[in-house]
Formats: C-alpha cells, structure tokens, sequence
C-alpha cells in the first residue's frame, strides 16, 4: 500500500491505476506477469495484444470479477475487491437473458440494484433510443440480430451510468458492416459521455480507429510492451480517419511490433 | 418416442408445438391443386394422418385377427364408450389417480429442490447425487417387492413407487440445468452487483427452466409408468384393477379400453404440463408464437 501513496502525484487523472498485477491460474497457467498501467479519465484505453495474452483476464480482474494473485487494481482511488458501482462491463458474448425483453435486460442493472420498475423503465428507454433501438423495446434477444443484441449489452452498461466502461471484445461477434458502424458510434460515444472507457481487442485497425490510448501486451505472461497514443484528429468524416497516414502508420507501427510474438 | 432421451441437451425445441401453429392461410386458399397441396403438407392434417394411420393399421389387426385376444380399434372404442357410460372408468381414475398425484406432487417438489440445491452447492452434489444416478439406472420395478414388504399393499406401497420412478429423472435434469447456466450471464449478475439470492432467482432459475421442465415431462411420464406397474404388482386396483379383471375374464376390449384411455390421459397430461411452463415460464417463447 505505500507504494500507491508515492504514485498517487504522478497521475491525478488516472481513474483506473492497476499496480504490478500478477495473475497464476489455478493449475500453474501465468496469465499476467507484473503489469502496471494508468488508464486516464474520460479516455478510451484499448487493451491490444496477440491472442490468449490476458487481456480478458486483465479486463475481468479490473472489473472485479476475477480476484489478482498479487498486485493491486485501484477504481477513482478506492482498491478493487469486488464488482462495484462505478463499473460496467459489456460481454463478448452480450449476456443476454433470452427470458427477458429488450427493456428488461436494459434496466437489468437497475432492477438489481433495486431502482424501481416505473424509474428503472424509464432510463432504460433513455438509452434503448441513445443505442438506436427505438421500437424494439419489447422484443426478444432471439429476435434481434447480433449487432442489435450487443447494443442492448450496451445500453444496460450505459444505463447504470458507472464513471468505468469495460468493454470485452464487444464487436468480435457481430459481422464486418456492423462492426464498423458499431466503431463509428463507439467514438461518438467518448466524446459524449465523460466516461473513462476500457476496451479489449485483438482487432489492430479497431483499436487505432477508436483509441486515445493502445496498450500493447506481450505473449503469457503478459507484460506491458508498449504505449501507444495514436495522433489522429478525430473531428474529420470517418472516411478521413481510415485515409489518415497517421492512422495507416500507426497501424503498421503496431503490426511490426506484434508480430515478433506470432511464430 | 422422442422424449426417451432421459437428459436432452437442448429441450426447449424438443416438444412439438401446439396444434394451431403453422400457417392457418392453407385453409383458406381458394380451389385448385396448390390449395389441396397447401392442405396434404399442413401440420395439423399431417399429425390427424398420422394417429388416423394407427387406428386404421389397429383395426385391421383386429379383423384379421393377429390374435384372439386383440379386439379391433372400433370394439375397444364401444368398450370404452361402455366403461364411460356406467361410471367403472370414472371410478377407477379416481382411484388410480390419488397415488399418482401425490407422488407427482411429492416427486416435483422435493426433485426440483434436491436438484437445484445439489446444482448450486458441490458438496451436496457429491452428497446425494449418487444415490439418484444409481437411481436412475436401475431397474426400479424390481425394488417394488421390497416396497410391498415394507409398507404393505395399501396407498403408501404405491405413492413410493411413483417416486422412485418419477424422482431420479426430476433431480438429475435440475442438477443439470442449473450446473449448466452460461457462464457469462452469472458473471453479468455479479458485475451488474447481483446478491446471491438475487442472481439465484433472477438469473439461475429462469436460465435452468427449459431443462427443468424437460425433467418434469420426463419424471411425470414415468410416474405413469409407475402407478401402473403398481396396480398391477402390488394390488389390482383402479385402472390396473380393470385392466387384470377383464384379461382375466377374457373381455379383451374392455382392457384394452383401460390401457387406451390411461395412455390417452398421460399424453395430455403431459401436453398440458408444456403449456404451462410456455404460458408462465417462457414469454420469449409465447412472444415466437
């Protein structure tokens, strides 16, 4: 705990600050090996690194749902023991309940913190229409496509209104279209809501076209390989970002460095 | 038999749909081969095809005759007309039926209960669950001998059959059900700062439901497996009454009658148990329809 005291000047606005975490799975598997980051307020920080790194489980420890086996995870100053109220997280695989409707699972959140129906409702179709779901308030994930699912992922995380977003893989699971206009709306997004979002990908291009911030990990046990900030001016089109040398060379910048852990 | 399959991996599509399902506008097509083709592939004509198939095939059975013993579909009907029309099916129901109930009843609930709690505690799991899994492969007709000796020939003989059928099937498929609920949704319960108690109610049982009720419909069908077997090995009362009476006086139709209209109540029975989960467990599925 002293050192958290010697660091707490370095970086005032680190919201998240995860300290020389380490991770042993049960049965030996090392997942983390010893990594600090500072992931700065009202940022997107993208997590990026070959498959099978850690990145999830770095993710999941950050949100609670897995405890460390050394090292600590610090939320607006408070130590991570758990889930809590200032996090949200959005699935991979949408998590989904198939037994409730698209209102339901929006104010999930909400039901179980106990907010009751008629306001709980009523915030969840704030955003069902801020996620583009307008009239599908009573359907059922079944009924509605991959993408349209992982907005409804998104809406319930929006919808607790959590200072974090922890995003895992989100748009792995819906196709190519989809997912770039998910990107699109993904980067609106962090310029509306003053939220500090943490978003795990092994997608490069994805993670240069939406981060203020890429942290590149190495093969298990992960380490922290290097900081990334892409330089982009995000005020132009879409089309200007992808057609930005800055954009095509940071690509490239992380390809090469990646690629040394690919055999 | 398609619901043989003791724990099926994904029931919720395993039972068929209700008959009104399919496209009503075959029906009301206008003349011409298309229409009458609309109605030869429609559900409905296909599935009174198929029991008007067996009846025919039953029938003609019974006037060749395969055997002496074997009544024709239409002598076994009058039969049953007559068991209705003098009150001895009536009564006899009533008298099948109390066994029967109360070991459902019993089987249901402490099923559901032991299976949920082994599902959700490994210790109890590894407690109880091999009793039932012995349970389940055994050939437990062979124990109502025992039952008949300890609890003699009265209603509790019979109420402990019906469990020992019906139980095993109830508790494993709870057992599964909810050992199996997607891994990401309990993580999304404890993330969005779900209790306990609350990811238990909210999230595990809805999610357990489909497979549960699999359980049910298969526990239930066995259940009738076992009061009969009971009526018939223990003591010859109600519907096994009449079925060993008139084999034993050679009034063949009227035990096939008793058999007919025993296999009749427990497809519906069962039929009836679907609808109820679907109308108050599974509005996704009502929302399909």
């Amino acid at each position: 705990m002293s050192a958290v005291a010697a660091t707490v000047s370095a970086s005032a606005a680190a919201m998240v600050r995860v300290d020389s975490l380490s991770k042993v799975y049960p049965g030996g598997v090392e997942a983390l090996n010893s990594v600090s980051i500072d992931f700065p307020e009202g940022q997107l920080t993208t997590l990026l690194g070959p498959s099978g790194c850690g990145k999830t489980t770095l993710l999941k420890i950050i949100a609670g749902l897995l405890p460390a086996s050394q090292g600590s995870v610090q939320v607006d100053g408070r130590p991570v023991t758990g889930p809590g109220p200032e996090r949200a997280f959005v699935f991979q695989d949408f998590a989904l309940m198939p037994w409730a409707s698209v209102l339901r699972n929006v104010g999930f959140g909400l039901e179980l913190r106990g907010v009751a129906r008629s306001e709980r409702e009523a915030v969840a179709e704030k955003y069902i229409i801020q996620v583009g779901l307008a009239g599908f308030e009573h359907a059922y994930p079944h009924e509605l496509s991959g993408g349209m699912r992982q907005r409804v992922g998104l809406a319930r995380a929006l919808a607790v209104n959590a200072k974090v977003l922890l995003l895992d893989e989100p748009f792995s699971a819906v196709d190519e279209q989809t997912r770039r206009k998910f990107q699109e709306d993904l980067l609106q997004l962090v310029a509306q809501e003053r939220k500090t979002f943490i978003f795990v990908t092994h997608s490069i291009e994805e993670a240069v076209y939406v981060s203020d911030r890429i942290v590149l990990l190495s093969r298990r046990p992960s380490r922290v390989s290097s900081i990334v900030e892409p330089a982009i001016p995000r005020d132009g089109g879409t089309e200007e970002i992808r057609r930005n040398p800055v954009y095509l060379d940071t690509v490239e910048e992380i390809w090469q460095s990646l690629r040394q852990y690919l055999d | 038999m398609q619901r043989s399959n003791p724990v099926p991996a994904a029931p919720a599509e395993a039972g068929s749909p209700p008959l009104s399902a399919g496209n009503p506008s075959h029906l009301t097509a206008g003349g011409g081969p298309a229409a009458w083709l609309g109605i030869l592939t429609h559900p409905l004509f296909l599935r009174l095809a198929s029991i008007v198939t067996v009846m025919a095939a039953w029938e003609y059975a019974g006037r060749v005759p395969i055997s002496p013993a074997f009544p024709t579909f239409l002598e076994t009907m009058g039969a049953l007309g007559g068991l209705i029309a003098d009150g001895t099916l009536i009564e006899a129901f009533w008298i099948t039926l109390q066994p029967l109930v109360i070991g459902l009843l019993a089987s249901v609930t402490i099923g559901v209960a032991f299976g949920v709690t082994m599902g959700l505690n490994r210790l109890a799991e590894w407690l109880v669950s091999p009793i039932f899994i012995i349970a389940q492969s055994a050939p437990l007709a062979a124990l109502i001998p025992i039952l008949t000796f300890a609890y003699g020939i009265g209603l509790t003989s019979k109420v402990m059959t019906v469990c020992i059928m019906a139980m095993p099937v109830i508790v494993l498929n709870s057992l599964n059900a909810v050992r199996h609920t997607p891994v990401s949704l309990l993580e999304m319960g404890r993330s969005f700062l779900g209790s306990r108690r609350q990811i238990i109610w909210k999230v595990i049982l809805p999610a357990a439901a489909p497979v549960i009720f699999a359980g049910l419909r298969l526990g239930c069908a066995a259940g009738f497996i076992g009061v009969i077997l009971a009526e018939l090995l223990i003591t010859p009362t109600g519907i096994g009454d009449i079925i060993t009476y008139n084999q034993s006086i050679a009034e063949y139709p009227k035990m096939y009658a008793a058999i007919f209209s025993i296999i009749v109540f427990s497809v519906l029975f069962i039929e009836a148990l679907e609808r109820l989960e679907v109308t108050m467990f599974r509005p996704e599925k009502r929302a399909a329809r």
